[in-house]
């Protein structure tokens, strides 16, 4: 059975906590204020965290995905499934806080943007990857199926970067041309650290949903071994 | 036997099957034709407009007609008992991909061939160039690939037929992207050169998706 007491978990919860407090305050405190977009910039700095903390997640889930299909030990699928799930979360923030910077600066809440457009696909890659998921029932076979997604969705993810880079190109946006802003020194730091903070939260939500899994897993097992005694011993009246 | 007979023994009995029943080819351009008159109507295309739609609509056709054959094809297998019996037999897997795979972009492509004219007559697009089957030929490869390989997996789920085009279509952009772009150009009268940025990336998709499909094809198959 496992310990309760999980100090590495509580070290990353404090660690993950300082971390965005601090970038938090940077953000709004230390970084300037951009010339030309005013505050609304400052939504940039989360904005890239968000997208970086995606892209990592469905990383190691493809890692995760090629170990499994290896060695078939279920911490490496529990391992894929937790990453894929707060991927999903953190890519969702990136576009929902694309467009909400897109809006001011460019006057529309959507445009075909490479950076946001590829963070677009990554979250349909991957609320299909949980779709999938969902409707396969033998444990081992979803693993399975789900290392094989993942790996194959992964390896097209830079392709669709080139294929909607190029495509941009051709078509040029007006809007986003010149390719953004001029960072400041300030800036720099200002996003180094909600990137640190970012990657840090994301260690800390991994460990705790690999946790909640093994556990919910250890009690689905549970059951199904007490069912089994219990239809196993003979009745007492 | 070798491997290459192998393959060829596996896509020959998918041929087989194929030309008892029809089912699969007929299917898929019954939905293409209809698919193409859909979009002449919601997108009301004629003259200038078709010309340059045509590319576009032509690939979403090819790419949805695909998911209806390739969801068949692998479905068709597993309800006959098939790949149990394939898989039993003493074959490499990744000799059942290519010969499923290769099966699979036969039908594709005798769907094109009677696609393309239609759609250079009712688009009035030069589609019936060299360059144009070459666009096509490697995009069907790597979405007969790639669709393959998914379509093992979507028969096996709970939800099967339906989950194809959901897991198909994301792992696709780059592909379709290339092809409707590379066609476009072309059709505009671009040389093959100019268009090269767009043929070499439908190369370099359909290397890595096939070599992917070739080491995973067997986890997805096996019990």
């Amino acid at each position: 059975m496992q310990e309760n007491n999980d100090t590495v978990g509580l070290v990353l919860a404090v660690l993950s906590s300082a971390g965005v407090l601090i970038a938090l305050s940077m953000v709004f405190l230390y970084a300037p204020r951009e010339a030309t977009m005013g505050d609304v910039q400052r939504i940039f700095y989360f904005h890239v965290a968000s997208a970086w903390v995606g892209f990592l997640g469905f990383f190691v889930t493809f890692m995760a995905g090629i170990v499994y299909l290896a060695r078939q030990e279920r911490r490496w699928d529990i391992l894929a499934l937790s990453s894929v799930e707060i991927g999903l979360a953190f890519i969702a923030m990136a576009v929902v806080s694309g467009s909400l910077w897109a809006r001011p600066v460019w006057g529309t809440y959507w445009t075909w943007e490479p950076r946001l457009t590829i963070s677009a696909v990554q979250l349909l890659i991957y609320v299909s990857y949980l779709m999938l998921r969902t409707v396969i029932e033998d444990p081992q076979q979803r693993a399975r199926f789900a290392a094989v997604y993942g790996i194959a969705a992964f390896v097209t993810v830079p392709l669709s970067w080139f294929a909607i880079r190029w495509w941009r190109s051709i078509h040029p946006d007006i809007l986003t041309g010149g390719g953004g802003m001029a960072m400041t020194v300030k800036m720099v730091h200002t996003l180094l650290v909600s990137l640190v903070a970012f990657t840090l939260l994301y260690f800390t939500l991994l460990r705790q949903r690999m946790r909640l899994e093994q556990a919910s897993q250890a009690l689905a097992e549970l059951k199904e071994y007490m069912w089994h005694t219990a239809e196993q011993s003979p009745q007492r009246r | 036997m070798s491997f290459l007979r192998k393959v060829w023994a596996i896509f020959a009995r998918d041929i087989a099957a194929e030309l008892h029943t029809r089912e699969m080819v007929s299917a898929m351009l019954v939905f293409s034709v209809l698919a193409l008159l859909t979009f002449s109507f919601a997108l009301d295309l004629r003259g200038e407009m078709a010309r340059a739609a045509a590319p576009g609509v032509l690939w979403v056709t090819v790419a949805f007609a695909g998911t209806l054959g390739l969801s068949r094809s692998l479905a068709r297998e597993q309800q006959s008992g098939c790949i149990d019996g394939l898989l039993l037999a003493p074959v490499d897997r990744s000799a059942i991909f290519f010969g499923k795979a290769l099966g699979n972009l036969a039908f594709m492509t005798v769907v094109e061939l009677v696609l393309l004219p239609l759609f250079a007559v009712l688009f009035s697009a030069p589609l019936l160039r060299p360059g144009v089957l070459l666009v096509m030929a490697l995009g069907t490869l790597g979405y007969g690939a790639v669709g393959t390989l998914l379509a093992a997996i979507a028969v096996n789920t709970r939800a099967r037929e339906v989950m194809l085009p959901i897991l198909l279509l994301p792992l696709v952009v780059p592909l379709l992207i290339a092809a409707v772009q590379a066609t476009a150009g072309l059709v505009e009268a671009a040389t093959l050169a100019e268009v090269g940025g767009w043929l070499r990336l439908l190369v370099v998709y359909d290397l890595v998706i096939i070599a992917v499909s070739v080491l995973t094809f067997g986890y997805v198959v096996e019990d």
